[in-house]
């Protein structure tokens, strides 16, 4: 079964506890987290809700291989409406939380209405009830983990909290559990703190159990982990070297958005790079990373542990950030980094660990200051208003405009709205380098073609984990094809997009995938889980929760016209390096994309399209 | 051949794949609350050190339960635990100076690593090598390997 078949439902208003029977009719079509949380969220959500309204909902959902030893089977997922989008919203987490809400008895929590006073929710296996979290109130994540822990004298408990960040609506908030893991994007940290719940702390001592076919469940992962770890990216260059490992890589191909996008190769790569960070430090002797860590039951272990250098500028007066911590990671080094051409290693993990103590996602957060450094550069924002002067390149102002952002101070207000809002309030729209109002990654889209597409597309906005294309465009997974050419990227779009799917409905994480498709996922889904999981049924149900979220989308307002990119990336050709010359070929894409997905022009599903997929 | 655990810490993730094998293979199910190997992260230094039974020789928990229900397995050298003979009193848990045996209050008996009876699944689950499953006698022969490649001979 995998699943624990029951889910709790707190009504935050009335304080209210249930527990439902999880539909194990949409279960055996939609698997479990992004998929399951979807189709529950959608049946009860109006899509026209205000994201930080009590209307909205927030599900907190495992799949079925979370919590148990499949690799990488410790994820969960947040579904919300996002308010940084106004699209459907999932954010997936890894770390050691999910696995926690797993094996206290819990498949998915849906949390309703808006508490009157600040709580949290405390889950002891069948214990579950809110408690005041007056106390909490104002405190960030990492100061919320430590007195959650203390207060229930138990070092084990599992914490997914927002920081000041969330409490203070900045719209790209997210939620953070073991320190440093996060449901990162769209800002669904903003609808916690709207609802006023801080946190959710969980201990489960009850396991996972009831897994379909044991015997061949231990058998076949125990098979799926040695392809991880015979394999190059998965077995070696991610363990190595993190996602960080592609900082020169996609620098040399021209794909690296710098200064707001207006470049797409960053001179200062190399000193944020991975390699970067395994080098001795001339202050103190010591290099950055300190070692690598895995979530609950990864076999990977892509993740950073790092220690700032304590001489730094930013930290030299805070003993607090001198202990080892989580980061740098790809995204954030980008986005901290090169989105605003700031080439201070130290620096970009001082703004790291203050992303992760107060809970703001780092990429849609260093997008912005890209923003406001090209707005300051124009002379249409001013030292005065900012506080510090913030040319492209200072660290300085990058450190200050992290801290007043987290906070919640001055200019950090706005830079707390995002880029789009930002943006269009100083009289430059153009300048915010987003979709659906969500900031782009970390892949140019005029250096990687069908990430352009993969932006335009993806349903909770400008994001690289909806279709992550740059494997085969850059990587060759599964095969290569030519990062500069339009030719083939809609097919290979819509695979990708129905394919992350299955993986984020499973438990799994979405790395895997650069050594495991949707085959490889497959015979671990059968052996733990009751039913028939044929490879057909993963893929269309893959193409079905592609299909249910843009409906959603369509239903929320969302129309063709919101899939695109701005006006930078179409019009400004990139100015070096192999993409020279070329702009995103966004419009040769899209038609194509529509038809093979069976859309109309409009982008809405045709009739017979959701008749095939059940929808 | 006596086989002992040895653990790496240097090479540890905390991933627990090692907590979910040694609980599944014990009970069935994947719980790291059930588990007799605990891996701990020292997050203000980044060190994960999976820690588990040494099966001393003269085992404190052994020489301190009242109705000899610890017993020595002879063929792996494993101090293990008869449950149908442990009255639950816990005294063994105050012996042990290293916290490794624990009361499971589910069952109302003590718990420890009991090597598996020769084929330890957190071993066999570690996917980095930080726990392996070693002849005795030689637990340091890896240490000595490393030492050995650094001697320089040039010199002499």
């Amino acid at each position: 079964m995998a699943w624990t078949r029951k889910f709790l439902r707190i009504n935050l208003t009335s304080g209210s506890v249930a527990v439902e029977p999880l539909n194990m009719e949409w279960a055996q079509q939609y698997l479990g987290q992004r998929g399951l949380a979807t189709k529950y969220f959608v049946s009860e959500v109006d899509p026209k809700v205000d994201p930080l309204s009590p209307d909205n909902k927030l599900i907190f959902t495992t799949g079925p291989l979370t919590g148990t030893m499949a690799s990488t089977g410790g994820r969960y997922s947040v579904v919300t409406k996002g308010p940084l989008t106004g699209a459907i919203a999932c954010s997936n987490s890894g770390g050691y939380f999910g696995a926690e809400l797993k094996m206290a008895g819990w498949d998915m929590i849906i949390l309703e209405g808006k508490s009157p006073r600040p709580v949290y929710l405390w889950i002891e296996d069948d214990k579950v009830e809110l408690r005041d979290a007056s106390h909490l109130w104002g405190k960030t994540v990492w100061e919320t983990e430590e007195t959650v822990k203390k207060q229930h004298q138990d070092p084990l408990v599992r914490v997914s909290s927002i920081g000041r960040a969330g409490e203070n609506g900045v719209l790209y908030a997210c939620i953070v559990n073991d320190l440093h893991r996060a449901a990162g994007r769209s800002g669904v940290g903003a609808v916690m703190g709207s609802k006023n719940l801080k946190a959710i702390a969980v201990r489960g001592t009850k396991g996972v159990g009831n897994i379909a076919n044991p015997k061949e469940f231990m058998k076949v992962t125990f098979e799926k982990k040695k392809i991880l770890k015979e394999n190059a990216v998965t077995g070696a260059g991610l363990p190595t070297y993190g996602t960080q490992v592609l900082m020169n890589v996609i620098n040399e191909i021209g794909a690296m958005p710098t200064r707001n996008h207006r470049d797409v190769q960053f001179e200062g790569a190399r000193k944020i790079s991975a390699e970067a960070m395994r080098e001795k430090r001339p202050t103190d002797g010591k290099a950055q990373l300190v070692n690598n860590q895995a979530c609950f039951g990864c076999t990977i272990a892509c993740g950073r542990i790092s220690k700032i250098d304590q001489n730094h500028f930013s930290v030299v007066n805070s003993p607090k950030y001198w202990g080892a911590s989580g980061g740098l990671e790809y995204e954030a080094a980008w986005a901290l980094g090169s989105a605003n051409g700031v080439d201070d290693l130290e620096a970009l993990q001082y703004a790291n660990l203050l992303c992760n103590e107060d809970g703001m996602d780092p990429i849609s957060f260093g997008a912005t200051i890209g923003a406001v450094m090209e707005l300051y550069e124009m002379g249409v924002l001013t030292k005065e208003q900012l506080g510090i002067e913030a040319p492209f390149g200072s660290a300085k102002a990058l450190a200050l405009l992290t801290e007043m952002t987290a906070r919640g101070e001055g200019f950090g207000k706005d830079i707390g709205m995002g880029s789009a809002r930002m943006c269009a309030k100083y009289g430059h729209p153009e300048l915010s380098m987003t979709v659906k109002g969500q900031e782009f990654p970390a892949y140019d889209s005029r250096g990687i073609q069908g990430m352009g597409l993969t932006y335009a597309t993806s349903n909770r906005g400008a994001c690289h984990l909806r279709s992550y294309t740059v494997a085969s465009e850059v990587l060759g997974i599964p095969v290569k094809t030519d990062p500069l050419t339009t030719d083939g990227k809609p097919a290979l779009v819509k695979a990708f997009q129905d394919a992350t799917a299955v993986f984020d409905s499973s438990g799994l994480c979405v790395f895997t995938s650069f050594a495991w498709g949707v085959a490889d996922v497959q015979p671990q889904v059968q052996a733990a889980c009751e039913g028939d999981w044929s490879l057909e049924k993963l893929n269309e149900m893959g193409e079905r929760i592609w299909n249910l979220e843009r409906q959603f989308n369509n239903a929320a307002g969302f129309t063709a016209k919101d899939d695109t990119l701005p006006p930078r990336l179409l019009t400004e050709p990139a100015k070096v390096g192999p993409a020279k010359g070329l702009v995103s070929g966004l419009d040769k894409m899209l038609p194509e994309y529509y038809e093979l997905r069976g859309w109309d022009t409009e982008g809405r599903p045709t009739p017979e399209t959701l008749t095939r997929l059940g929808l | 051949m006596q086989k002992s655990l040895h653990i790496d810490p240097n090479k540890c993730t905390h991933c627990l794949q090692c907590e979910m094998a040694c609980s599944f293979e014990n009970y069935g199910v994947f719980n790291n609350s059930k588990s007799r190997i605990k891996v701990f992260e020292f997050h203000h230094t980044g060190r994960k050190v999976p820690y588990t039974c040494t099966q001393c020789d003269e085992a404190w928990c052994m020489h301190a339960c009242p109705v000899e229900a610890i017993k020595l397995d002879k063929n792996t050298g494993a101090k293990v635990v008869l449950e149908d003979v442990c009255v639950g009193c816990k005294v063994c848990t105050v012996a042990c100076p290293f916290g490794t045996i624990n009361y499971v209050a589910d069952i109302g008996k003590v718990q420890k690593c009991d090597l598996c009876f020769g084929e330890p699944a957190c071993a066999e689950a570690c996917p980095t090598g930080a726990i392996t499953f070693i002849d005795a006698n030689w637990t340091g022969l890896d240490r000595m390997r490393q030492w050995a490649e650094k001697t320089d001979t040039a010199a002499a």
